[in-house]
Order: structure tokens, then C-alpha cells, then sequence
């Protein structure tokens, strides 16, 4: 069965984030557009998941009816999700730099026409949590194992949607379904707190009958209990608030509104990459 | 013969850029007007206007639906109030509320502007892509629905629509548009714009695909075909004059448009001819898909939006016409 790296150690995951954050710029720089900031602060997220044993997934059968679920709700933030399904050998690394462009696999967004192993089309942001209830209940009635995860951006949850999904998992006592918020402070204009503030935003899940864990996002162990702890969670659904940086790992595009949906030029790529190395 | 050669079409900004400027003036004219943005100000230009009336501009966050009915509600009470997004989130996500809280109750001062809209946005690909915008504005009872070709008619007729008695969807591109018009150019809402004359067949288009028309009349000039040139500006109130007269006189219609084929201008235009004077006519326009990502041009060449789909619709019409 399917954990393909439930072995794998801290220092093994740590590289695998660096190398993932290396695909990201690489893509976006090629592609001269994209969405760095909200792709890098999301790559612990992904890569404990997918490479850290935690998500029930196995490369050799896609389809496999019991795998855990994977959506990304924030679909902006595809290169993330391409570099990871990419290095767990998925879908192929060398194509990574035909990111956006005609016929490519690697969508603007992620786009299941063209990607048939993603769980859904995603991009207009808002619909990812419903979907991901929805795939829940569906494994409770066909009494499968199986877990939905779902990544939502800070600025996402702002649609009314996402809090009626909210209401209802809570409701429906949806405890198969994991919710992240990727809490980078950030959205597309400038810092949430100035456009339209989330606090208390632990509260408010709490409130609508969810289990809360607050973690460091880029914490790998963190993250690592943090899943362990929605699993044995039962009767309440799970948001992980995850404390990220915006543009995490590159130091100039660290916590700036401007590195939201702006491809780095070839200097700032290569200096980008310096750090990365 | 076709005069088509007097248009330059010289590069120029991208119609929501005019937007934001046309909005600043608008604010200086009226302290009534304000403006709500869902976290893309920057992009839809709306930001040009909360730098110069910060008291006047409501940042509604990732929540179009919500922002509609806020306009809705800033619209009933006094205010002139435009919202704006990229168009598939502000009227796919929005249209409950445009019905309800617009359009049913006749909210004459709101006024919708989606920007990013049609396939030429390029990269980001189908989830930002706006091609049925207009089926759906349209639908709406009441509404007046426009969309420019160039800077020039969008801020003449984004300052129109603030006098406008009635809620207005207009709609805005991401990508710089060649210039079509002079600035003394007068716009009226509902009333369309002969670019070119021309007596063996009749282009209609409207937004990008103007200037694209406008090429393809010139090609077909050099084949000796006299096409006019038609710019739908406003695809409701839709212009049934000038439609009926081109029905009439050149017997042969060509609608080109980046929006679906089913909902879009081609479908009205139709209608118009079948209540007036019946013809051919042939359709260039996204044909029941969605598109994809890739550079703009490459997008609009594999959806078959240029000047060479529109010459080729023109040859088909008049062979039809002529056998
Ligand atoms: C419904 C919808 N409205 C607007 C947009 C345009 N948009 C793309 S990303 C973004 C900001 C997202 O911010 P956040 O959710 O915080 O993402 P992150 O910081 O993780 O990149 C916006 C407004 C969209 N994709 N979907
Ligand atoms: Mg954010």
C-alpha cells in the first residue's frame, strides 16, 4: 500500500522543500507569470502531506479508489501542487518549465482536462471547501477510509461560500475532512488585515463546530502532529491554521504584497535560486 | 471601394485602464459616485479612484457576490455605485444578486464593470476567463450591456453609463487595445458605429474584435469584397436599425466576438434580422468549450479570434450569398 515516503526524515523533507521552492521559481520565471508568494508559503503544506506519510496516496495507481483527496483550493498556487505531484513522480519534472503555456499539462490553474489525477479544477477561489465536504461524505457513505484535504488562502475564506461549507461540515459532523488555511497575512491587493480582517478567525471556526489546531506552517513537525491530531479527532471536522510567510523562502519576496502574482525576471530569479541552492 | 486604410491602430492602453481614469473623472463630477472592489483594484484599475476619494471607496474583500448586493444597497439609497472584478467573478458569482437586488427591483445607479474578460487574458486560463458575461447581463431585464473596443469609447461611455437611467454591465479586457477612435468621437449608448463602408457584406463586432475586423475588411478590400465594418458597442439596447439596414443592403452578415457563439452578440443580431430582414449570417466566437492557458496571442489564434477567422467567416458568407 501507498505511503510512498512514509520513512522519510526531517533533513530528507527539508531538502525536498528547498528543491520544490526552486521548481516554483523556475516555473514562474519561465513562464513570466504566475503567483510566487502564496506557491511558496504553501510548500511545507504540500510536501508534509504528500512526501511526509501523511496523505494516503500512491503514484503507481492514481485512481485508487481510497486515496486520501488533495484540493487546492487556492488554485493560483499550482506550481506548488505541479513541483509536488512532479518529484513523487506523478507527472514529469522536465515539463515543469512549460507552466502556462498552450497545451501544457501545467495549467495556470490547475485544470483536470489536462491533469486528470487532480481531485478538481480549481481557480476562482471560494468553491474548494464544499467540494472537499462533498468528498468526505462521500467516503463516509461508502464507509471508505478515505480523507479530504483541502488548502484555502487567508484571503480566500472571505467568500461567503467557504463559511456556509463551514456551517454545514460542522453540522454534518464531516471528521474525515481537513481544512487548511495558509494564514500568510497576505491576498492579492495588500495585507488582509487592511482590506477585510479575519479575526478572530480562530474563533470563528471554532464557533461553527471545528476542531482548530494553530501551527507553525513551515514547521514540518508541527505540521506532522498537526495532522495526527485532525485523524484522531472524531464527530468535528479539522481546520489547521497554518502561520506562513507570504513568498517564504526567498528573502525579497518575504511578507510583500508585490510578489503575489509577479514573475521574477531572470536576475531576480537567479538571485532567487542562489538562496535556494 | 472601402477606405479601411484611414485606421492606424496604433497601440493604446487596455480598456480598463480607461475605466480607471473615466471613474476618477466621474468622481470629480459627482461626489455621489463610489466604488467597491473585491480585491483587485489594481488589476481593474479602480484603484486610480480610491487613491484620489479614499472616503468613497469600499474594499469588500474576496466576496463579489456580497459586493453586488452592498452596490445594490449603496445604489438604492442615493449613491451611484460601480462595482467591479474580473468579469466571470462579478457576474458568475454576483448574478444571483445582480437579478435580485438589481435588475428585479430596478436599481437604476448600479453599474457593474468586469474586467479581464474573454479569452485574451491568456495565461491564467478558463477559471479567470470570461465568455459568458454577456449571455448573462443580458439576460437581465432593464440592463443596458456594452463593450468597448479601445480607451477612447470606454471612457466615453463609462461617463455615459453614470447618467444613464438604468443598471449598465459593462465590459473591460486586460490587454492593451489598438486605438480606434479620435478623442472627439461622440458615443451614445445603443447606438453603434460605422467604421467602414461597404455594400457586399456587413461585419458586426465589439470589443477586441473590432480592430480584428477592421483588419480582416482590409484584407478583403484587396480582394475587391467591400465589407462594412460595424462597432456593437452596446449589445443591449441593441441597435436594430443598423442591423436591419445592413440586413438589408448587403444581404450577407458576419457577427465576430470573444465570447461564446451561444448567448453572445451573433444570437441577438440574429433575431433582429429574423424580425426584420431575414439573411445569412456567419458566427466567429468560442464555439461550446472552454479555453486554456498560453500567451494571449497564441490563445486567441487556437480559439480562432483574429483577423484571418473573420476573413474567413466573410469568404463563406458571400459564397453562400452568391450560389
Ligand atoms: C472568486 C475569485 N475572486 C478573485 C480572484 C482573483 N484572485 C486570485 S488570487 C487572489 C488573492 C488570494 O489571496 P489569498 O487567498 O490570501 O491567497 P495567497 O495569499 O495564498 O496567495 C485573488 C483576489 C479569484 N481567483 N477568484
Ligand atoms: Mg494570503
Amino acid at each position: 500500500m501507498a505511503t510512498m515516503t512514509q520513512t522519510a526524515s526531517l533533513e530528507q523533507l527539508e531538502a525536498r522543500c528547498k528543491t520544490i521552492r526552486r521548481h516554483i521559481i523556475e516555473m514562474i520565471s519561465a513562464a513570466k507569470s504566475g503567483h510566487p508568494g502564496g506557491s511558496l508559503s504553501a510548500v511545507e503544506i504540500l510536501v508534509s502531506l504528500y512526501m511526509g506519510g501523511h496523505l494516503h496516496h500512491d503514484p503507481s495507481n492514481p485512481t485508487w479508489a481510497h486515496r486520501d483527496r488533495f484540493l487546492l483550493s487556492k488554485g493560483h498556487a499550482c506550481p506548488v501542487l505541479y513541483s509536488v505531484l512532479a518529484e513523487c513522480g506523478y507527472v514529469p519534472v522536465d515539463q515543469l518549465n512549460t507552466f502556462r503555456r498552450l497545451g501544457s499539462i501545467y495549467q495556470g490553474h490547475p485544470d483536470r482536462r489536462f491533469m486528470p489525477i487532480l481531485d478538481g479544477s480549481t481557480g476562482s477561489l471560494g468553491q474548494g471547501l464544499s467540494l472537499a465536504i462533498g468528498m468526505g461524505l462521500a467516503a463516509r457513505l461508502d464507509q471508505s477510509p478515505s480523507r479530504a484535504y483541502v488548502v484555502l488562502g487567508d484571503g480566500e475564506i472571505q467568500e461567503g461560500q467557504i463559511w456556509e461549507a463551514a456551517m454545514f461540515g460542522g453540522f454534518h459532523k464531516v471528521d474525515n475532512v481537513v481544512a487548511i488555511v495558509d494564514y500568510n497575512k497576505i491576498q492579492l491587493d495588500g495585507f488582509v488585515k487592511d482590506i477585510l480582517d479575519l479575526k478572530p478567525l480562530a474563533d470563528k471556526w471554532r464557533s461553527f463546530g471545528w476542531h482548530v489546531i494553530d501551527v507553525d506552517g513551515h514547521s514540518l513537525t508541527a505540521l506532522a502532529s498537526a495532522w495526527d491530531e485532525a485523524k484522531a479527532t472524531k464527530g468535528k471536522p479539522s481546520v489547521v491554521i497554518a502561520q506562513t510567510i507570504k513568498g517564504k523562502g526567498v528573502s525579497f519576496m518575504e511578507n510583500n504584497p508585490k510578489w503575489h502574482g509577479t514573475a521574477p525576471n531572470a536576475d531576480e530569479s537567479a538571485l532567487a535560486l542562489k538562496e535556494l541552492a | 471601394m472601402p477606405t479601411a486604410t484611414k485606421y492606424e491602430l496604433k497601440m493604446g492602453s487596455a480598456t480598463r485602464e480607461a475605466f480607471g481614469k473615466a471613474l476618477v473623472a466621474a468622481g470629480k463630477a459627482d461626489q455621489n459616485v463610489v466604488v467597491c472592489d473585491a480585491d483587485l483594484s489594481k488589476s481593474t484599475f479602480t484603484a486610480l479612484f480610491a487613491k484620489e476619494f479614499p472616503e468613497r471607496f469600499f474594499t469588500c474583500g474576496i466576496a463579489e457576490a456580497n459586493m453586488v448586493a452592498i452596490g445594490a444597497g449603496l445604489a438604492s439609497s442615493g449613491k451611484i455605485a460601480f462595482v467591479s472584478s474580473f468579469s466571470c467573478f462579478v457576474m458568475n458569482k454576483g448574478f444571483e444578486q445582480l437579478r435580485v437586488t438589481v435588475a428585479y427591483p430596478q436599481v437604476n445607479n448600479l453599474k457593474v464593470v468586469g474586467t479581464h474578460s474573454g479569452i485574451s487574458i491568456g495565461e491564467d486560463g478558463p477559471s479567470q476567463m470570461s465568455i459568458e458575461d454577456l449571455a448573462l447581463a443580458t439576460s437581465l431585464p432593464g440592463f443596458a450591456v456594452m463593450s468597448p473596443a479601445d480607451e477612447v469609447s470606454m471612457y466615453a461611455l463609462v461617463l455615459a453609463s453614470v447618467s444613464y437611467p438604468g443598471p449598465v454591465f459593462i465590459r473591460a479586457g486586460r490587454s492593451k487595445t489598438p486605438v480606434i477612435y479620435q478623442a472627439d468621437q461622440k458615443f451614445e449608448i445603443g447606438k453603434s458605429i460605422e467604421l467602414v463602408a461597404g455594400g457586399d457584406l456587413t461585419i458586426f463586432a465589439h470589443g477586441l474584435l473590432v480592430a480584428e475586423a477592421i483588419r480582416a475588411a482590409e484584407a478583403l478590400s484587396s480582394e475587391g469584397i467591400s465589407a462594412r465594418v460595424i462597432d456593437m458597442h452596446t449589445i443591449k439596447p441593441i441597435d436594430r436599425e443598423a442591423i436591419a439596414k445592413a440586413a438589408k443592403e448587403t444581404g450577407a452578415l458576419v457577427v465576430a466576438e470573444e465570447h461564446l457563439v451561444d448567448g453572445g452578440l451573433g444570437v441577438k443580431i440574429a433575431q433582429v434580422v429574423s424580425e426584420t430582414h431575414p439573411c445569412l449570417m456567419e458566427y466567429v466566437g468560442i464555439q461550446n468549450t472552454y479555453a486554456e492557458s498560453g500567451t494571449p496571442e497564441a490563445v486567441m489564434d487556437k480559439y480562432g479570434l483574429l483577423a484571418r477567422d473573420v476573413v474567413a467567416a466573410s469568404r463563406r458568407a458571400l459564397a453562400r450569398k452568391r450560389a
